[in-house]
C-alpha cells in the first residue's frame, strides 16, 4: 500500500498506508487524522476535506475538477496545489506523497 | 474517568461512529460497545438512494471507516441485535437476545425509521421502503425485473430514488399528495424546478394524488389513487418521511418531544445518558430555537459534543444546518433552514436550464439558500447567513456582480 504523510497545521505528522483506490480523504479518516472533517463523506459538496499537496507531488496528483474548483475558489486560504482530498484517488505512484492540512479544519 | 468505565452506544451509524472516534480523541480510556439491530458494519446512508441504488457504487465503498480503524479504536460491535429496554436505575440494557449489558454511560444514536403507510396491499411483493442497506439490496433485486416503478412521496428521498431508477432504464411515476413537490421544505421556485427536471428526464409527476391501495396477486401490479386512477407498477417505493426512534428513551423516563430532548451539549435529562443524530430534539443558538434534523453533518457534529460530555468536557453544538441532494446531473446544496422566510429571491434563471439559487430572506437577512448546481453560491450563502448583516437584494440577484462581494470581507 502506498505510504502517505499527512502534516497538520501545527506540524504533527502522520505516516500511514492508504489502500489504492481509496481517496486521500478516506486515508485520513481511517487513521483518525483530525484535520480532515469531510462532512459530506466524499460527495464533493462540503469543502471540509481541503488539503495542500506538496508541490513535488502535484504533477502525480493532477488538477482539480470543475466542481471542486468552484468550492476551492471560495476558501479563505487557497494554495496553488490545494485539492479536495475526497477527489484524489490514491495510486501506486503516490507512494511517499506528502499532504498538508489547513488550520481551518480543526 | 476510570479504565473500567464502560460507554455503550445504541445504534452504529453516522452519529455512533463519530461519537466513538471523538471519545478516544478526548481521552476516553474505558471500554466502548456499540449495539446495532442492523447486521452490517457502519455504512454511509446518503448514497443509498443515489449512487448505490443506481449501481455506480457497490456496498464495499459505502463503509464509514475501514475495519482496522475500529480495531485501533478498541470498540466492540454487537450487530444484529436490538436493545429492547433501558433500565436507567440499574444502568443496564436488555437485548432481544435475552442478554443484559451494563453501562457506566450511555449514548443514544438510534436515528429514525421510515413512517409506514397502512395501505391495503402493502404486503405485496415489490413494495419497499428505503432506509437501510438491506432495503436497497431488495430494491435493486426488484429493479432487475421491473419496467415500471411508482414512488409514493415527492420528498428528497423519493425524488432521488426516481432519478436513480430512471437511470436504470425503469419508467417511473411519482405520486405526491400535496400540490407541489418538496412542499414542506422548499420554495415554489425549487419545487417547480424539480418537477420540470424530472419531466425532462422522462419521469411522470402526479401531484394531488392520494394513494388508497396497492393491487396485484402476490406481486404488486398497480397503485390506486383516491380519484380511482390506476398506475401500473412492477415495484413501489414508499417515501413518506421518518419517525425518530425515541421509544427506548421515553420508556426509560427521559424527556422526549419530537425527538429525545437534549441540551447544546447533547446531554439528555438523565446525567449519564447523551444522545446525538436524527433522534434528538436539540437547541440551536444560531437559529434561536429547538429542532430535530435529519442530516449527516448534524449527526456527526452533535456526536462530537456528546462524546465531550461523556468525558466531562463542555463543547456546545451549534452549527448552521446544511443538506444536499443529487438527482440526475443536478447537485442541490441547502444552507440554513428556510422556515419562516418572508421573501424568496432567485439568482439565475429558475425557469430554464439547471443552474440557479434561491435565497430565503427574513426581515432583510438571508436565513437560508437552495443552490442548484452552484457550489460557489452555496459557500457564500453559508457565510452570508452567519455574518447576519442586512442584505442588498438587488446585488444578490444581479448575476453580473460577483456574489463574493456581498461578504463583509469579500474584497480580500
Ligand atoms: C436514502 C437516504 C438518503 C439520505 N441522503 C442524505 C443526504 O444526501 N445528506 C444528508 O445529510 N443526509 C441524508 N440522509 C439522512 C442521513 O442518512 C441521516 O441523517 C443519518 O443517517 C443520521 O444518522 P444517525 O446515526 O443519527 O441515525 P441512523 O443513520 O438512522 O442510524 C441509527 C441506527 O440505530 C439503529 N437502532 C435504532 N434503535 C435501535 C435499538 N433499539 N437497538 C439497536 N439498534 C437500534 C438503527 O437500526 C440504525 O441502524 C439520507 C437518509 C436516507 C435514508
Ligand atoms: S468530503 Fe465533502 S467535499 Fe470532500
Amino acid at each position: 500500500m502506498p505510504a502517505i504523510t499527512y502534516i497538520e497545521f501545527d506540524g504533527t505528522e502522520y505516516h500511514v498506508d492508504v489502500a489504492v483506490g481509496n481517496s486521500v480523504m478516506e486515508g485520513a479518516l481511517n487513521n483518525m487524522i483530525d484535520g480532515i472533517v469531510a462532512e459530506c463523506g466524499g460527495c464533493c459538496v462540503c469543502c471540509t476535506c481541503h488539503c495542500m499537496i506538496d508541490p513535488e507531488w502535484s504533477e502525480v496528483v493532477g488538477e482539480a475538477n470543475d466542481e471542486e474548483n468552484e468550492l476551492l475558489e471560495m476558501l479563505d486560504v487557497r494554495e496553488p496545489t490545494s485539492r479536495l482530498s475526497c477527489q484524489v484517488q490514491v495510486t501506486d505512484e503516490m507512494d511517499g506523497m506528502v499532504v498538508r492540512l489547513p488550520e481551518s479544519q480543526y | 474517568m476510570e479504565v473500567d468505565d464502560h460507554v455503550v452506544i445504541i445504534g452504529a451509524s453516522h452519529a455512533a461512529v463519530q461519537l466513538m472516534i471523538s471519545l478516544r480523541q478526548q481521552g476516553w480510556l474505558g471500554a466502548i460497545t456499540t449495539i446495532s439491530d442492523e447486521p452490517h458494519m457502519p455504512y454511509q446512508r446518503p448514497p443509498l438512494s443515489k449512487s448505490y441504488l443506481d449501481g455506480s457504487v457497490e456496498a464495499d465503498r459505502l463503509v464509514l471507516r475501514a475495519a482496522e480503524t475500529y480495531d485501533k479504536l478498541k470498540v466492540d460491535f454487537k450487530l444484529g441485535c436490538k436493545v429492547t429496554s433501558i433500565d436507567a436505575r440499574n444502568k443496564q440494557l436488555n437485548l432481544d437476545t435475552g442478554e443484559k449489558i451494563g453501562f457506566t454511560k450511555l449514548a443514544l444514536c438510534t436515528g429514525a425509521r421510515v413512517r409506514q403507510l397502512d395501505l391495503p396491499g402493502s404486503e405485496l411483493e415489490g413494495v419497499h421502503y428505503l432506509r437501510t442497506m438491506d432495503d436497497v439490496k431488495a430494491i435493486r433485486q426488484s429493479a432487475k425485473k421491473a419496467s415500471r416503478a411508482v414512488i409514493i412521496g415527492g420528498g428528497y428521498i423519493g425524488l432521488e430514488t426516481a432519478a436513480s431508477l430512471t437511470k436504470l432504464g425503469i419508467k417511473v411515476t411519482v405520486l405526491e399528495t400535496e400540490t407541489r413537490l418538496l412542499k414542506r421544505v422548499a420554495s415554489e421556485q425549487v419545487s417547480g424546478f424539480y418537477k420540470r427536471l424530472h419531466e425532462e428526464e422522462g419521469v411522470e409527476i402526479r401531484l394531488g394524488s392520494k394513494v388508497v391501495a396497492l393491487q396485484g396477486n402476490s406481486q404488486v401490479r398497480s397503485v390506486v389513487c383516491d380519484d380511482d386512477s390506476h398506475s401500473g407498477a412492477d415495484m413501489v417505493i414508499i417515501g413518506v418521511g421518518v419517525i425518530p426512534n425515541t421509544e427506548l428513551a421515553s420508556e426509560a423516563g427521559l424527556v422526549v418531544e419530537n425527538g429525545i430532548v437534549v441540551d447544546q451539549f447533547a446531554q439528555t435529562s438523565h446525567p449519564d445518558i447523551v444522545a446525538a443524530g436524527d433522534c434528538t430534539f436539540h437547541p440551536n443558538a444560531l437559529l434561536k430555537k429547538s429542532l430535530r434534523l435529519e442530516s449527516v453533518p448534524n449527526a456527526s457534529e452533535q456526536a462530537k459534543a456528546a462524546a465531550a460530555s461523556l468525558c466531562g468536557i463542555k463543547k456546545a453544538y451549534s452549527e448552521l444546518p446544511w443538506f444536499w441532494s443529487d438527482q440526475f446531473d443536478v447537485k442541490l446544496q441547502i444552507a440554513g433552514i428556510s422556515q419562516g422566510y418572508t421573501k424568496a429571491v432567485v439568482r439565475g434563471d429558475a425557469s430554464a436550464g439547471r443552474s440557479f439559487s434561491v435565497f430565503y430572506i427574513k426581515d432583510q437577512y438571508v436565513i437560508a439558500a437552495d443552490c442548484i448546481n452552484r457550489p460557489k453560491d452555496f459557500m457564500v450563502a453559508k457565510k452570508l447567513i452567519l455574518q447576519q448583516s442586512k442584505i442588498d437584494v438587488a446585488a444578490l440577484v444581479d448575476e453580473s456582480s460577483e456574489i463574493k462581494k456581498l461578504l463583509i470581507n469579500g474584497e480580500q
